[in-house]
């Protein structure tokens, strides 16, 4: 069944360089509903391209929710209006004939614009190295039963590493916040036997990274949860923030 | 000892700090609250008690020095918390769904604890100045009467009575975003941490706000 097609206005956020003044721009497209929000971009690049304009740049890959590069913000919600999805997997049907949607890219001092919708999230990289290595033996595979780990753990730590670093949360916190990231982040180590070595190393040196970076703190808003494409859940952060303070306290290395 | 001011300097630290002295506070609000509802067992029963508190001023003397201190901690940090957060975010969403992803009360403390903060300086202004500064009521004991004649006047009770619901506001979200800054979040207990912090917000706010009210109320026509 040939389903009808949508008339819709996008104001699309238009920037031509870091340093340039951005402004929103208008554009009429007439969509299927069973487009994704990321090939109707492609095919209003394709008209703009076709015309001799710039076209509008964005990030993708993967399209299929897994690599966390295709975060826009799309009326005021990280990766759009629909719960636990990232950009890619948005689809049009849920929009409906008329309607006027906003594309912004997302707004930090961390994540500064490159060029349209697309910004830089290296930030998070850094973030990463701060944290550095963990500490597993390197040849033959180990024996699975050689280090057990509780269902509930491992499924807890699963859920954590589920996080695809796409920054959503802190495109969603009022404060640029990475604490949703960085904790899953923290988590994922610190709940399973292989990430004990480093672990009061690890939060300390990630957090302080963090800081220097210029993310926000957090105001337990819960925005990050909200609008997360995966779900990570602000326990994660609650972790972090015992994790940090136990190194503090316990720990005796002091320049992390 | 650097690591001391490192660690208090941190994002985590900073917040820490806040709700270290903001649990304080909510302690303190209890205590505040049991002895102003003496004043509902009339002048007789709530000037004895200040008369008592009288008796040992010392003391007296050096849990306020404790509750100033908190209030500076808690706002000095809720300052620099605050600019901090405002850099991290230069430019802001032209459209903000913020309203679909959070509560209003989690967004605006800043906002809620700066009005607390101006109603505490009218407050201490017009009871502890008169309770402690030689106002001829007060060397006669008659303190009561200086709670009547404050919340005579409708302006004043009304004031009151708004700058309680906003403290109701910064309560609501402040008491279990404490629980979680100090890392206390689990399935099994954080519902209740929640139910728990709605419940005491209603009884301070009731409590607080039914005395100027009561005032208003009984003397407010002479
Ligand atoms: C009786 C008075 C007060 C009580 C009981 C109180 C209590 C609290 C509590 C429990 C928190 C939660 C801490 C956390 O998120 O971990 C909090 C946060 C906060 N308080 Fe207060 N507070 C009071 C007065 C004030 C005042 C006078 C200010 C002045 C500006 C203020 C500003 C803030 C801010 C901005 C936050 C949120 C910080 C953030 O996470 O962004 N508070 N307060
Ligand atoms: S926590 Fe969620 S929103 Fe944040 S980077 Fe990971 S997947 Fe994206
Ligand atoms: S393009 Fe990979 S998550 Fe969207």
């Amino acid at each position: 069944m040939e389903e009808k097609k949508l008339n819709l206005t996008l104001k699309i956020w238009r920037q031509a360089a870091p340093d340039a003044a951005g402004g929103f721009q208008e554009y009429k497209v007439y969509v299927s509903p069973d487009s994704s929000f990321l090939e109707m971009l492609d095919e209003l690049n394709n008209e703009l391209e076709s015309q001799n304009l710039d076209p509008i740049a964005f990030e993708s890959d993967c399209r299929e929710g897994i690599c966390g590069t295709c975060g826009l913000v799309i009326n005021g919600h990280p990766h759009g209006p629909i719960p636990k999805i990232a950009t890619c997997q948005l689809h049009m049907r849920h929009f409906k004939d008329g309607d006027t949607i906003w594309v912004e890219p997302f707004r930090a001092k961390a994540f500064p614009v490159i060029k349209d919708l697309m910004v830089d999230r290296s930030a998070f990289d850094r973030i990463m190295e701060a944290g550095g290595f963990i500490s597993v033996n390197t040849g033959s595979v180990p024996d699975g039963n050689a280090i057990p780990i509780p269902k509930d753990i491992a499924s807890e730590a699963m859920d954590s590493a589920s996080c695809i670093g796409c920054g959503a949360c802190v495109a969603a916190c009022k404060n640029a916040s990475a604490m949703l990231f960085v904790s899953a982040k923290v988590s994922q180590f610190a709940l399973l036997p292989q990430g004990q070595p480093e672990r009061y190393r690890r939060v300390q040196a990630m957090v302080k990274k963090m800081d220097e970076l210029g993310f926000g703190a957090c105001s337990n808003t819960y925005a990050c949860e909200a609008e997360c494409p995966k779900g990570i859940s602000i326990k994660n952060i609650a972790r972090m923030n015992r994790e940090f303070i136990k190194a503090k306290v316990k720990t005796e290395e002091i320049d992390v | 000892m650097g690591w001391i001011a490192n660690a208090l300097n941190s994002s985590i630290g900073k917040k820490f700090i806040m709700a270290l002295t903001g649990v304080c506070l909510l302690l303190f609000l209890i205590i505040h609250l049991i002895n102003n509802l003496t004043l509902y067992g009339g002048p007789e029963l709530f000037n004895t008690v200040v008369k008592n508190l009288e008796g040992i001023k010392p003391l007296v003397r050096v849990i306020e020095l404790i509750l100033v201190l908190i209030f500076v901690f808690h706002i000095y940090d809720a300052i620099r918390v605050w600019y901090g957060n405002k850099k991290a975010r230069p430019i802001n969403y032209k459209i903000n769904a913020s309203a679909e992803n959070s509560t209003l009360f989690s967004r605006t403390m800043i906002w809620s604890g700066s009005i607390i903060f101006i109603f505490l300086v009218i407050h201490l202004r017009t009871f502890w100045v008169s309770f402690n500064l030689g106002h001829p009521l007060a060397q006669s004991h008659n303190y009561y009467e200086i709670v009547v004649q404050a919340f005579r006047d409708p302006v004043y009770s009304l004031f009151y009575v708004v700058a309680i619901i906003l403290l109701g506001f910064h309560l609501k979200h402040g008491f279990q975003s404490a629980f979680q800054t100090f890392g206390w979040n689990n399935n099994k207990y954080f519902p209740m941490v929640r139910k728990l912090g709605d419940i005491y917000t209603y009884i301070m706010v009731i409590g607080f706000a039914s005395i100027p009210i009561y005032f208003l109320f009984f003397y407010g026509g002479n």
